[in-house]
């Protein structure tokens, strides 16, 4: 049905936009800024969902978003605009310096200084030119739902399965004479089968779901619709278990929700505030020797990869933790003058806002047991494969999480449990990390493998 | 807190204000360009169709370490272009508003209907304006110069350090929104809404010591800037989150295992948004993914529970004059002394399953599709006295103020977080206990409410529900009520 346009124009897309912000930053300046940076993305997004066999939605759009941000010596303010036409951005430009000079000087507000900012731009492999008509999209999403239902008898229905395609364009300029710009593309697909038992008619949801940069590089849409089932199936008769202190296995993704604890423990912003449970921790030891994290913006074909940060500064590959030793924190500009240190080339940019602080690919270095090496040491104990809710201070590191998946008896997942919690305390919960597993598996911007915690509190009956 | 009317009494009548009609010509585009481009998604499969135009402009003020640093604003504006046919949607947006692209995207939502090109005119909308107007507030009122905004921060800053010494850190942020719709749909009507948004949320740091703690709190609702002035309202927001910091310092460690939980009025109500509310969301139950499918008629909760979803409340952070889709909401009785009543509905899932239209059709901006979406969800007051719930109570806990929750529609499993709670002790309220994840099963705890009370309270116009990605406003409230055995996730035995 459509073509799009994708790596058809892309040129001309840069030249203009780069001449926008030119033209932007100029008309800032002529408004009294000091300083400014601006960031245009745009970017074309294709999304079709099946349920149970046929065509559920279909959503198609194009998009494009203009951010502006402007210092008034110490002040800023930061604004944002879909309009493009010259009356919009002129009274954008208005409005923000108007903004800027409500707010109160903030000392150590401004843009990075000139010499940090990126002299390369990598490309990254962060762009696939594969346009897929309408047709093969559904397929996809067809066969990745049919394959959930193929896969088991007890799979009787179906949030669906998506098929997501989108590229996108971000160009970030500012009043050093900066100017980036580099193009990423999306697709993934993923599939929400529901098992019920036929006994008891009770039902349990699971899904499966895979995202890649290139196209190419996706497994095939049946491995993730088996997969998806496996997981809905394998949940079937869960039961509460008693109240007890056990051991828990953390699966691939679970454990990834811890490193987006420690990540999120490690952000400039929670750190300066005082609203961290890791203040002041820089070259002590946070955690077990056994982890050493590294965060990484300029991994080939990366799911947070990028060549320059939310500031125009050059990403890299930093070592947070090393052997159980913080060893830096994640911090751009803003953050990292608050407290007295470099940025680490971590600003995350949503158009329109001020500049965060985010990883870029986090992720814990593996180990060398399998994950049935690691199940096979648990006398008796709790395999996480799902948590739920906003349990976690972080101020303090308390964690309290509802949790389902498998009890382990001698070694062995014996039964599913759900309706239970897990409760800690981060700041320990890392320090009790016990056996790391060698399954290292990229799905998204923040990756771990299977770990293994001491002893964490299991409530239940 | 908040709109005091006893809720009891409502008033169903709207104030009587009336809109001004939102013109379509605020957006750029005719009545003729709007037909036009419904005549071209109305082919032969085609159940409805309809275009959402969106203008909304947000502003934020945001304060820490003492002093407004951060000012920010957007605009943006945009069409959303849908087409139904049977159960498939198809759906396109655009940010540019030119005829071309309003063709383009009827086209691109025509797409699931396989049918040929060929368009047949569908009825001319007839304009019409909003029955009601629940949030009557003048632009100028809504839009404050930034300059009051700073001086609102900087007071509550000064009140929270005031409270007590230990208060290290104040952050406060205050946000507005100015949304302006208009829906023109393939049944004929073409209808549009200004609705206004505005939230204050302050979080407090205290530190004693070594120990650290955080309290927060805040409140709105579709107000003027003038409300947070109000007896000082934003001044008591700032004690309160400074009181719930300091309280914590001294909080011990929660219990674990089953026992039972008493919970306040007012934003404890979140249990029902997450035990019951999205299970029953009319979606859920067509594809009979959600625990609550074919439960309609059945016990779902003890006799004293009576629990409603209702749009129409004035200045409520949930409340709408319309939905979406241009219906006007209404107040959706979900239980009704523990049987289960009704689902709440959009109309696509309302017409598929031959069920009423309740007016919760609703999405986060034009880039969003409809589904159906809770607007103010609470329990009715029952005839207990709140002192005599906690003195029931040989051992348990009494949970005042929660963090998020979260629930799996299908299994029926949800969780809330605890932000302030306490322990109860031979029917005394005791030591301040460390937050705690609550877990239970929504067809199940409300069979478990043992204890209703007459003090029904809305919450203060904080809460933000996410669904498929998608973020809409929403209220809760509840009176103080029993649990009588819900699994509590501490850490103690």
């Amino acid at each position: 049905m459509h073509q799009g346009q994708r790596g058809t124009e892309p040129a001309t897309i840069t030249n203009g936009y780069g001449q926008l912000a030119a033209n932007v930053l100029a008309r800032a300046k002529a408004c009294g800024a000091t300083e400014a940076d601006i960031v245009v993305a745009d970017g074309e997004t294709f999304s079709v969902q099946v349920r149970v066999g046929t065509v559920d939605r279909l959503t198609k759009a194009r998009e494009k978003r203009l951010g502006l941000r402007v210092f008034i010596g110490k002040r800023s303010a930061t604004t944002s605009t879909s309009d493009f036409s010259q009356d919009s951005l002129e009274r954008l430009v208005a409005d923000t310096c108007t903004l800027a000079r409500a707010v109160v000087e903030d000392d150590v507000s401004g843009l990075p200084d000139a010499a940090q900012m990126a002299t390369d731009q990598p490309g990254l492999d962060l762009y696939d030119e594969t346009v897929l008509d309408t047709e093969t999209q559904i397929d996809w999403a067809k066969r990745g739902e049919a394959a959930a239902f193929a896969t088991d008898p007890r799979i009787t229905n179906s949030e669906g399965a998506e098929f997501d395609s989108s590229s996108g364009r971000v160009v970030l300029a500012n009043s050093h004479g900066f100017v980036g710009s580099y193009k990423s593309s999306n697709f993934s697909l993923s599939v929400s089968p529901i098992a019920t038992e036929s006994t008891t008619g009770a039902m349990q949801r699971d899904a499966w779901y895979e995202v890649q940069r290139k196209f190419a590089r996706l497994a095939s849409a049946e491995s993730i619709g088996q997969k998806a089932a496996e997981r809905a199936v394998r949940r079937l008769g869960a039961r509460k278990v008693a109240t007890k202190r056990v051991p828990v296995v953390f699966d691939q993704e679970m454990a990834g929700s811890l490193l987006a604890n420690l990540c999120g423990a490690i952000s400039g912003y929670g750190l300066y505030k005082r609203a961290s449970f890791l203040l002041d921790q820089l070259g002590q030891t946070i955690a077990s020797d056994l982890m050493t994290v590294y965060d990484d913006g300029r991994m080939a074909g990366g799911l947070g990869s990028r060549p320059f940060d939310g500031e125009g500064l050059a990403t890299r590959k930093n070592t947070i933790v090393e052997r159980g030793v913080l060893r830096s924190y994640l911090l751009d500009t803003y953050s990292g003058r608050k407290l007295g240190l470099p940025s680490t080339g971590n600003a995350s940019r949503s158009v329109g806002e001020s500049p965060s602080v985010g990883p870029t690919n986090f992720y814990l270095v593996p180990g060398l047991k399998s994950a049935q090496e690691i199940i096979g040491s648990v006398k008796e104990g709790l395999y996480v494969t799902e948590l739920i809710g906003f349990g976690i201070n972080m101020v303090t590191g308390d964690y309290s999480r509802g949790a389902s998946g498998f009890w382990i008896e001698n070694g062995e997942l014996a039964y599913p449990v759900e309706e239970i919690t897990i409760a800690g305390n981060l700041k320990q919960m890392f320090k009790d990390v016990e056996v790391i597993g060698s399954d290292l598996v990229f799905r998204g911007r923040i990756a771990s493998p299977t770990l293994k915690i001491s002893e964490l509190m299991v409530a239940g009956n | 807190m908040g709109y005091t009317r006893p809720l009891l009494n409502r008033d169903k009548e709207a104030p009587i204000t009336m809109l001004e009609p939102v013109q379509l010509a605020k957006f750029g585009v005719t009545e003729l360009e709007a037909q036009h481009a419904l005549d071209r998604l109305n082919v032969r499969d085609i159940d409805y169709a309809d275009l959402y135009f969106e203008s909304r402009t947000s502003e934020s003020v945001s304060m820490e370490e003492g002093i407004v640093k951060r000012a920010a604003k957007s605009v943006s504006q945009g069409v959303g272009v849908r087409a139904t046919a049977g159960e498939k949607t198809g759906f396109a947006y655009s940010d540019e508003l030119t005829k071309k692209d309003l063709e383009i995207a009827a086209d691109t939502a025509r797409y699931i209907a396989n049918s040929p090109q060929g368009a047949s005119p569908v009825p001319v909308p007839t304009q019409r304006r909003p029955t009601r107007d629940l949030y009557p507030i003048e632009r100028a009122k809504a839009e404050v110069a930034t300059a009051d905004r700073v001086a609102l921060l900087n007071a509550i800053d000064a009140e929270a350090r005031r409270y007590d010494p230990r208060i290290k850190n104040v952050m406060a942020s205050f946000n507005t929104e100015y949304k302006v719709v208009a829906v023109a749909t393939s049944d004929g009507t073409l209808v549009g809404d200004i609705q206004p948004l505005s939230r204050l949320q302050i979080t407090c740091i205290a530190e004693d010591g070594d120990n650290r703690q955080a309290g927060s709190f805040g409140g709105g609702g579709r107000v003027g800037f003038e409300y947070y002035l109000e007896d000082n309202r934003h001044l008591s927001y700032a004690r309160e989150a400074a009181r719930e910091a300091i309280l914590n310092l001294s909080a011990v460690d929660a219990p674990a295992g089953v026992m039972p939980v008493v919970l306040a009025g007012g934003w404890p109500g979140i249990l029902l948004h997450e035990a019951i509310g999205h299970g029953l969301e009319a979606d859920f139950n067509r594809k009979k993914t959600s625990a609550f499918s074919s439960l309609i008629g059945k016990r779902v909760a003890s006799d004293v529970c009576t629990i409603v979803d209702d749009g129409t409340l004035p200045f409520r952070r949930g409340s709408l004059n319309m939905d979406d889709e241009g219906t006007p909401t209404s107040c959706t009785t979900l239980i009704e002394k523990g049987i289960l009543r009704r689902y709440i509905t959009d109309k696509l899932n309302a017409r598929l399953m031959g069920i009423p239209l309740t007016g919760n059709g609703r999405r986060e901006n034009y880039q969003s599709v409809v589904l159906p979406r809770m607007t103010n969800t609470f329990m009715l007051a029952g005839e207990s006295d709140p002192q005599d719930i906690i003195r029931s109570v040989k051992k348990g806990l009494y949970a005042v103020s929660f963090g998020g929750g979260q629930v799996d529609i299908t299994n029926g499993k949800f969780v809330f977080s605890a932000s302030e709670a306490y322990l109860i002790e031979d029917g005394q309220i005791t030591k301040p206990v460390k937050g705690a994840t609550l877990i239970g099963s929504g067809p199940e705890i409300l069979t478990k409410v043992s204890m209703v009370g007459h003090d029904l309270k809305l919450d203060n116009g904080i809460g933000t529900c996410g669904k498929d990605g998608q973020s809409v406003p929403v209220g809760v409230g509840l009176p103080t009520i029993k649990i009588d055995e819900i699994t509590v996730g501490g850490t103690q035995r």
